[in-house]
């Protein structure tokens, strides 16, 4: 039966009338000591019970204890009777009286100076009928009626009034169990959450409403108790209810809590349209008040959010969203002691080793064992390219293989003592810059893998080895270390490693990088000299003594993270998670944090969707903050809404879609009114270069020259009003790349 | 494009009918009729008549109209050509000043009268448009991991037939498995898609365009598909497609299809080749800065004046785009333009909006110049008045 069902079945009124009813009994006195009997009650009838007694539970044992008034023989023999023989009866033998009996709240006025079990313990005679057991107690301690003013439980019923309570007991048993799947976690246990989350505790309106609407509609909960505070995701079981409340009899009304979960979206819907006591803002109100308040998710955004679009959505639908554990996701990341983490991208000419070389720096890390390695080493000979044999630790794909080169960004993990690194493997060959493109804008620092053998080096300075360093300069990245790799080819030759250092330092000074943050060194990534291990080769050592790779790697230091601004992630890739995870999209954050329960929207398809679940690095998590590449799984989207490139962002602050842009560009061949392709991470799109507004000063930036110029040399710096072909979501300030028939034409600024 | 009656005075007014045989043939009416001309064409009009009881009965008559025309709607895809205007000749079910709208059929005559008469450029798009030898229609596809463009290239259109667009996932370890079915799947679905627009039995090219080896792979497939399935036509004809580089698979990555040599070998002296080459010469001038290649409307029409477009490699590129323009005015500047670089000597071009080239041309502003001798500063006292050039959207 679903869970709809239950609740539209649901009388309110009746359990409303419950409700008040429950109130009235609310004496913390009495309780701990009908409660200390129930719990002292409860041990002796499971040892008294015979093997094979394990499915009768707590509930039940202390159901029979409070009718038997404590009596363990009593209790013991009824039990055995009733759940041992035919335990399906439970339900029905429950009599009248006790429709609210293990609600130990509402049984003070017969706890007295002394106990009942105790007091008659051991006695032959207790087989006493039920009536006269009711009898002898009536006079001792009078009571306001439950039932019609009754002074006493079942007996004294007549035979109407019993058949009537027991209908309405069963049919709020009836209800319990269909609650019962969920668990409700008590206050108690909560107490602890509640020291983990106080830094969470943004008292919005809408958390206390949030919270009433889980205390209302169960009418067995005393009102007083309802636990301001969220509610944690995980079921608590009910034998850690019972030793809980061993542990503090103060909590006694908590052993007999019933398990009941927050109630779902849906339900507290229902309820809350009910509720009377406190008026709440409509839901459409709440969201746009989160709305208003900005990036940082209060426990109400979401929940309401949830609440609307279920309410909007109203089909059936039995599967659960995440719920949101409204954590203060930069806190958060503030206690967790990371280390560094540095994404570097690996850039070069086509053949200069970048895969090469990042496989050996996996290889001699351990991050990649003997076995594999010989595998490809095997595969790569029978191929006839045993060379690739390291590079296919990041050559994964089959034609990346079988043509020997790179196509797309590889990524992959591994670590220092000091920080964490994320490898970007990029393509070399000049038809994959877009994909390089998309690397390089992950990116933190560069490693630019430089062929040194006899004219490689200067076909690669000439091709994508300029192309590629102008790229990643152009996209903010400003430390880059040079591998001059192939030394080995030119017998380590100190010449050779000058002559390249010179010139290309003589480049990368004239395409911005300050001299302080390039560094070069010798290595070679096919025999692994100066990678890991310092290089024992003579001829190398006698002219070199300077860092490995590894080490000029640890020495980046932590980058800045832009927590707070608005969320922005680029989807790098969409894939099938998996049976549990059908839409599942992967990207760096940009800017912002998120956790799962959120809703996102994409853009420029302008869908909302919501995170079911998320991975930072391959290890699921509940949240992750900028700079960190994530796997998010998506839930409530079709596939065909999103694509590579796309932008997910916060519903509250969205990026906007786009027709045209200015922006400031840094001209690399000639820049007329003209077609291009537009970059951006791995959002790649048409436009075309509608006006050049003016040329600008290289350094003050200020407007030079003549207006509306007919042609944009390379080198030069202008303001180009850019005109796409469909809306992109872009906004500044981004860094794009112009591309123009396979050459990279100008990057910029978006202004 | 048939040329069955022509009917011009000395002052250019007059009539010419024309009988279009093929889809392209409405590209060249579309380039041909201008609002306010005068055009007959065969017309099925609904008719309502009344009885003399009040009771009234719609019969669909075919008639012959004359409309003067208002507008003008091209569909490129579908070959269609839609013209609205009002009667201008009354006859037995219409009276004058009712609107139509003309759809121009195959097969069937229409008559056209310039209301401005007939000029010079009108008069070449009727030259061009009946010319006998015409060169085939050649279809591309231009494709990336993810993304194919489907499009059929004729003597005067690019034709974007389908755009196909579907999710690849890209490479991550140890899934590999998943990327290289989503490569098949989109190769599959581009194969559906292109056999469903184009006969590729046919013997003449078929250009596969993409960066890298998609190209290569989708041709491989198509051969594949064709020797499972035991298609023999498709088999035979396979020395026919031509793989191709290209920076992208967008549509516009074509201009670099049509330079390669792969194609110039089979398509060499094709009109679009010619044109795609034009704007590659102008544009290396452009680089040179030398004074000697100015675009922008203003600037050619100051280098006209000047006389630097004439004899010994003046070279007018205007797109055609310009001469479909809505007034009168702006058209007559164009056509006035040709002329007198035809005078001087020059070479005039009218590249059609509708190709690569033409679409390289437009970003210009639709007109750019080669001149024979270098001049400077053009653009200089038209700062202040930044030139605006009336042209309508090209569809």
């Amino acid at each position: 039966m679903s869970r709809h069902k239950l609740v539209k079945s649901l009388d309110l009124d009746d359990e409303l009338e419950d409700y008040d009813g429950g109130d009235d009994y609310g004496d913390e006195d009495g309780e701990s000591y009908g409660t200390e009997n129930l719990r002292l009650g409860t041990i002796k009838v499971r040892e008294l019970l015979p093997q094979g007694s394990g499915h009768i539970n707590d509930k039940q044992i202390q159901e029979a204890l409070w009718h038997y008034y404590y009596d363990v023989d009593k209790s013991v023999a009824y039990l055995r009777k009733e759940y041992m023989a035919k335990p399906k009866k439970e339900q029905k033998k429950a009599t009248g009286g006790s429709r609210s009996s293990f609600q130990p709240h509402m049984h003070e006025r017969r706890v007295g100076p002394f106990s009942f079990s105790d007091f008659f313990k051991d006695m032959p005679w207790l087989n006493v009928p039920k009536d006269r057991q009711a009898v002898f107690i009536a006079p001792l301690y009078p009571r306001g009626g439950l039932l019609g003013g009754s002074s006493d439980d079942a007996p004294k019923m007549s035979k109407l009034q019993a058949l009537a309570a027991a209908r309405k007991k069963k049919a709020q048993e009836q209800k319990l169990n269909g609650a019962s799947g969920m668990e409700r976690p008590m206050a108690e246990l909560s107490l602890s959450d509640r020291a983990n989350c106080s830094a969470d505790k943004i008292e919005s309106p809408m958390a206390t409403s949030t919270m009433k609407q889980s205390s209302r509609g169960f009418p067995l909960r005393k009102r007083k108790n309802s636990d301001p505070h969220e509610i944690p995701a995980k079921p608590v079981s009910r034998m850690e209810q019972m030793s809980n409340s061993d542990d503090n009899a103060n909590t006694a009304l908590l052993s007999l809590e019933l398990d009941q979960a927050e109630p779902s979206a849906f339900a507290s819907t229902m309820f809350n349209s009910k509720d009377r006591s406190s008026p709440r803002p409509s839901p459409d109100d709440v969201v746009i008040a989160a709305q208003s308040k900005g990036v940082l998710k209060t426990t109400g955004e979401k929940k309401t959010d949830q609440i609307t679009a279920n309410v909007e959505a109203l089909k059936v639908d039995d599967t659960r969203r995440a719920t949101s554990k409204n954590l203060d996701v930069l806190k958060e990341f503030e206690k967790v002691a990371k280390k560094n983490e540095a994404n570097f991208v690996v850039i070069g000419h086509v053949d200069a080793g970048k895969s090469t070389l990042m496989g050996r720096l996996l290889y001699d890390l351990k991050v990649v064992d003997q076995r594999t390695i010989d595998r490809y080493r095997r595969d790569a000979e029978k191929m006839g390219k045993s060379s690739f044999a390291l590079a296919w630790v990041l050559d994964q794909g089959t034609e990346e293989r079988s043509r020997g080169v790179t196509i797309d960004i590889a990524v992959n993990k591994f670590s220092t003592d000091k920080t964490n690194f994320t490898i970007l493997d990029a393509p070399g060959h000049q038809d994959f810059i877009p994909n390089m493109i998309a690397g390089a804008s992950q990116a933190d620092f560069a490693v630019l893998v430089i062929d040194a053998s006899t004219g490689a080096f200067e076909s690669g300075l000439r091709g994508q080895t300029k192309e590629h360093a102008l790229l990643v300069r152009s996209m903010g990245v400003s430390r880059i270390i040079i591998a001059v790799n192939k030394l080995e080819t030119v017998s380590w030759s100190q010449e050779r490693f000058d002559e390249i250092s010179q010139q290309v330092s003589a480049f990368l000074s004239s395409a911005g990088f300050q001299p302080k943050n390039i560094a070069f060194i010798p290595c070679s990534g096919l025999h692994g000299d100066n990678i890991v291990r310092r290089s024992t080769e003579p001829a190398l050592t006698s002219w070199y003594s300077g860092s490995t790779l590894v080490e000029e790697l640890d020495k980046s230091e932590p980058v800045t993270r832009a927590l707070d601004k608005p969320l922005r992630i680029t989807i790098g890739d969409i894939f099938r998670g998996g049976v549990q995870n059908p839409l599942s999209v992967s990207g760096r954050i940009e800017s912002g944090s998120l956790q799962v329960g959120d809703a996102l929207l994409t853009q420029p398809a302008t869908q909302k969707c919501f995170i079911k679940a998320l991975e930072v690095d391959s290890e699921p998590a509940d949240w992750a903050v900028a700079g960190q590449n994530v796997t998010l799984h998506l839930s409530d989207i079709d596939p065909i809404h999103l694509k590579i490139g796309d932008l997910l962002c916060s519903p509250s602050s969205p990026i906007i879609n786009i027709k045209e842009f200015k922006a400031k560009v840094l001209a690399f061949e000639f820049l007329t009114p003209m077609q291009i392709d537009v970059h951006r991470g791995r959002l790649h799109t048409t436009g075309k270069i509608r006006e050049i507004s003016s040329l600008l000063d290289k350094v003050t930036g200020a407007t030079a020259g003549k207006k509306r110029p007919r042609i944009v040399k390379p080198g030069q710096l202008a303001r180009v009003i850019v005109e796409l072909e469909t809306a992109a979501p872009l906004e500044p300030p981004g860094r794009v790349v112009l591309r123009s028939n396979g050459a990279t034409v100008a990057a910029g600024l978006l202004e | 494009m048939r040329l069955i009656k022509q009917n011009i005075e000395r002052d250019g007014s007059g009539t010419i009918t024309l009988f279009p045989e093929e889809p392209e043939d409405m590209w060249h009416a579309y380039n041909l009729i201008a609002p306010t001309d005068l055009l007959r064409a065969s017309a099925i009009r609904r008719v309502t008549t009344e009885s003399s009881t009040g009771s009234t009965s719609s019969t669909r008559v075919h008639i012959t109209l004359l409309i003067q025309v208002t507008s003008i709607d091209f569909d490129p895809q579908a070959g269609q050509l839609h013209v609205s205007g009002r009667v201008a000749e009354e006859n037995k079910w219409v009276k004058v000043g009712a609107y139509h709208t003309l759809d121009l059929e195959l097969q069937r005559n229409f008559t056209l009268e310039k209301s401005e008469g007939w000029d010079s450029v009108s008069l070449d798009v009727v030259r061009e448009a009946v010319k006998e030898d015409k060169e085939g229609t050649v279809p591309a596809v231009v494709m990336q991991e993810g993304l194919a463009n489907i499009c059929l290239i004729t003597e005067h259109q690019t034709v974007l037939k389908q755009r196909i667009e579907t999710s690849i996932p890209r490479k991550r370890s140890g899934r590999a498995g998943e990327h290289d079915k989503a490569l098949t799947r989109f190769y599959q679905v581009t194969l559906e898609t292109l056999l469903r627009h184009v006969d590729i039995t046919q013997p003449r090219p078929l250009l596969l365009a993409s960066p890298g080896f998609t190209a290569a792979g989708f041709q491989k497939y198509i051969i594949d598909e064709a020797t499972r399935t035991g298609n023999k036509a498709l088999l035979s004809n396979k020395s026919n497609f031509v793989v191709v580089h290209s920076s992208s698979g967008h549509l516009h990555s074509l201009n670099e299809v049509l330079k390669s040599p792969e194609v110039l070998a089979k398509l060499k002296d094709t009109k679009y080749a010619r044109e795609t080459r034009l704007m590659d010469e102008f544009m290396a001038l452009l680089r040179k800065d030398d004074g000697k290649a100015w675009y922008g409307p203003s600037e050619v029409e100051k280098a006209v004046e000047k006389g630097a477009v004439g004899r010994g490699g003046g070279v007018l590129l205007i797109s055609n785009a310009l001469f479909r323009s809505q007034e009168i005015g702006t058209r007559k500047r164009w056509v006035t333009l040709v002329d007198k670089v035809k005078e001087g000597g020059g070479d005039a071009r009218v590249l059609s909006s509708d190709h690569e080239s033409g679409k390289r041309l437009e970003g210009l502003g639709g007109i750019a110049a080669i001149l024979t001798f270098p001049l400077e500063d053009l653009d200089e006292e038209d700062e202040a008045t930044p030139d605006q050039i009336d042209h309508t959207p090209v569809v």
